[in-house]
């Protein structure tokens, strides 16, 4: 803090565009209009496409480190997992194979689909925190990261038994040539769905935490825990809380990376939720802005790779890009300069 | 300085006469204590195979093969408990260290890399720790300055990485193919075979666990490794008594990746094959697994833990399907136990976890710190505010 106190420039529109902390989005919003005039409209929306699936992802991880610090390793298999409960739901529940007839029951079988979706992955991840962290809360902090990558074999395990080690295909509800055409650019509605989705649940949820009296509760818990249970917030309860709001989140993503790409597989999981992983640090751990800013900033930089005829090192180039930040600016892109904490 | 952990460290209570002095007796000359103890266990272990229920899996000749395999990852892990264990610094890309090991061995001792003329094993184990060494250091200063958890990030994303270049670079590493032909070891025109007898090798790996495990013990009692435990338990309370805590980090950082760097070296040696799925992040987060139920920082411990992991996940699991299959019990013989290799890894992990955080084999440390944090849920006497809530 005092370091910004130090460092306050006398220039009144620098000093107001530091307050709004204005700098991150602009930063964001150029990389996304650089893409755009780089490599075309259609790559932006893929980016944009996504860049929203990770930063669904990136809640999970954010919120839960925010609140118990812990690195959630599992967190990209309830990802997965999530995709799986989605096909299983709108195969065998719902009786779907392929895309559905007409919007209405498109949008009605993928809302019940998200629905159900979203509240089994909820399930499953506090029972994840009730039994895997939740006895190991005041252990070494390295226990709890171990059960975590041994709840990640677990589910990938189960998974792998019951549909097999190869890709699945899964029903795509809206079909990818279902298009609407702006100008000579054609973008799918399956991408321009799941972009309006994943923002209204990143604003939904910012409201959340902002405005309700959970939120507030989850936002002392994570500020000081002890705190916040000498004022009678219910320390369990919001945790729990936590989880089933960032499992659901995931689940959310799980079901509409299957409707976007058409095929899942159990491996899907740990390269989503390291990238994913990587886009909350790269926000700002525990910020959820920033975890839905270094989300698209990991779908800019993926697509600009794959783009660039080097689709073999997108990986390698989000790693670059969270190495770099880490080192640059280790507080992520809206952190709060943490002090060193033990 | 006698104070140290043992194989036996079991509470002294009980037997205190002739156990006592044997544990004096080894705590003054540990190097000693540790080769002997090596030699004796590594003579017993194909004894031991000889005998049944274990004649009965396989022959001797394998068991000793899977020794060596396993005796690979216990290199492994005592490397990783030098950086997790002592330092308390989380690394999660461990692998990357043994695949530049590796890859250091393959390309200097085959026909698609340099393929140095004459007995490149020897020289190699040395330089193979030395490039280790030089990308740890690489990854390390810039990174080290970072939080705990961020410094676990990072690692986990170079150990991606790592596999990914050797991958895509096909002109230095082959890509998927992976470099074959490596050259194995010889000692005076004798060169190591590679299938039918497994005991050069055998003995290599054990002369290298005693080597590594002295110089590892050696520093832990050095004024390295006491700043090394003094960064863990408290990194500024450290700093603040005058430890450089950037150059010591990074020394833990270089020093494991040495060891890394030797194990990759003796595993491309072995497989006389590399190939960069061999060094995927399940490498990782295994070493991780027995660093952490072997009983972090606590070197015996970690080693046994290794072999023991090592032993159920690659020779145990495969066995029960012999075992269930043999005395034709009711439903266990369909089961097919390598499908639920991971499930049942996983469930390990969680159960040790939840039932013995401090791992298998704890340091003394380790144990006091963990009971020192239960008394303190349980009420400080000081704090007039102790009741929790709940």
């Amino acid at each position: 803090m005092t370091s910004t106190a130090l460092s306050v420039s006398q220039n009144p529109f620098v000093e107001a565009f530091r307050r709004q902390r204005l700098g991150p989005y602009l930063f964001v919003l150029a990389l996304g209009l650089g893409v755009f005039f780089v490599f075309g409209p259609e790559q932006f929306v893929n980016a944009m496409t996504k860049g929203a699936i990770y930063a669904l992802i990136a809640l999970g991880y954010t919120m839960v480190y925010g609140i118990i610090e812990l690195i959630n390793f599992a967190h990209g298999d309830v990802f997965m997992v999530g995709a799986f409960v989605s096909l299983f739901v709108l195969t065998n529940v719902l009786g779907q194979q392929g895309p559905a007839a007409d919007p209405l029951v498109m949008l009605g079988i993928i809302g019940i689909d998200i629905l159900v979706t979203g509240a089994v992955m909820g399930i499953i991840g506090v029972t994840i925190e009730r039994f895997a962290y939740r006895p190991l809360r005041n252990a070494p902090r390295l226990a709890p990261l171990i059960t975590a990558i041994g709840v990640s074999f677990i589910l990938q395990n189960i998974i792998q038994i019951i549909y097999g080690p190869s890709p699945v295909n899964t029903p795509q509800i809206i079909p990818p040539t279902a298009r609407v055409q702006i100008g000579d650019v054609s973008i799918g509605w399956i991408n321009i769905f799941i972009i309006s989705v994943s923002i209204a649940l990143m604003i939904g949820l910012q409201a959340f935490v902002g405005r309700t009296k959970i939120g507030r509760a989850m936002r002392a818990t994570a500020q000081d825990r002890e705190a916040a249970q000498l004022m009678g917030v219910n320390i369990n309860r919001t945790i729990a809380v936590t989880f089933f709001i960032g499992s659901a989140l995931a689940g959310v993503a799980g079901v509409v990376q299957g409707l976007y790409l058409g095929n899942i597989s159990f491996t899907l999981g740990f390269q989503a939720g390291l990238k994913a992983f990587t886009a909350a640090v790269l926000g700002g751990i525990g910020n959820i802005a920033g975890a839905a800013l270094g989300g698209f900033v990991i779908g800019f930089v993926e697509v600009s790779a794959a783009a660039s005829g080097l689709a073999v090192w997108s990986q390698a180039a989000v790693f670059a890009v969270l190495i770099i930040t880490l080192v640059f600016r280790p507080s992520g892109l809206l952190g709060q300069q943490l002090g060193e904490r033990a | 300085m006698t104070g140290a952990q043992q194989p036996s460290n079991a509470p002294a209570a009980s037997g205190r006469g002739a156990r006592a002095a044997a544990s004096d007796f080894a705590g003054r000359h540990r190097s000693m204590t540790i080769i002997v103890g090596l030699a004796v266990i590594a003579s017993i272990l194909p004894l031991i195979v000889t005998l049944p229920p274990f004649s009965s899996f396989s022959p001797q000749v394998i068991w000793i093969d899977g020794f060596t395999n396993a005796g690979v990852f216990v290199l492994l892990a005592m490397g990783l408990n030098i950086v997790v264990g002592m330092s308390g610094l989380l690394d999660l890309g461990y692998a990357a260290f043994f695949a530049i090991g590796a890859y250091t061995m393959a390309y200097a001792g085959s026909p698609f890399g340099a393929d140095f003329p004459g007995n490149v094993f020897w020289p190699m184990l040395l330089i193979g720790a030395a490039v280790a060494m030089v990308f740890g250091i690489l990854l390390g200063a810039p990174t080290l300055r970072l939080r705990g958890d961020y410094l676990a990030i990072v690692t986990l994303g170079f150990g991606e990485i790592v596999p990914l270049v050797i991958l895509n670079s096909s002109k230095f590493t082959d890509g998927p193919n992976g470099i074959g032909g490596i050259a194995a070891p010889e000692i005076l025109d004798f060169v190591f075979p590679t299938v039918g007898n497994p005991w050069p090798f055998y003995v290599t790996m054990v002369a290298l666990i005693a080597i590594a495990m002295i110089l590892i013990y050696r520093l832990q009692d050095s004024r390295l490794g006491r700043a090394w435990s003094s960064i863990r338990e408290d990194e500024l309370a450290a700093a603040a008594n005058g430890v450089n805590t950037v150059t010591t980090k990074l020394l833990a950082f270089a020093l494991g990746a040495s060891v890394a760097g030797v194990a990759g070296v003796f595993q491309s040696a072995k497989l006389t094959l590399v190939s960069p799925n061999l060094f995927r992040f399940d490498v990782s987060f295994t070493v991780l697994a027995m660093v952490v139920l072997g009983g972090m920082g606590n070197i015996w411990g970690v080693a046994v833990g290794a072999f023991v992991i090592f032993l159920i996940q690659n020779v145990f699991l495969k066995q029960l399907n012999i075992f269930f299959d043999a005395v034709q019990m009711p439903f266990f013989k369909d089961v097919d136990f390598l499908q639920y290799q991971f499930l049942l890894y996983g469930i390990a992990l969680v159960a040790m976890m939840l039932l013995r955080p401090e791992g298998l084999f704890p340091s003394r440390r380790r144990r006091r710190e963990l009971h020192t944090s239960e008394d303190a849920e349980f009420g400080e006497h000081g704090d007039p505010l102790g009741a929790s809530p709940e």
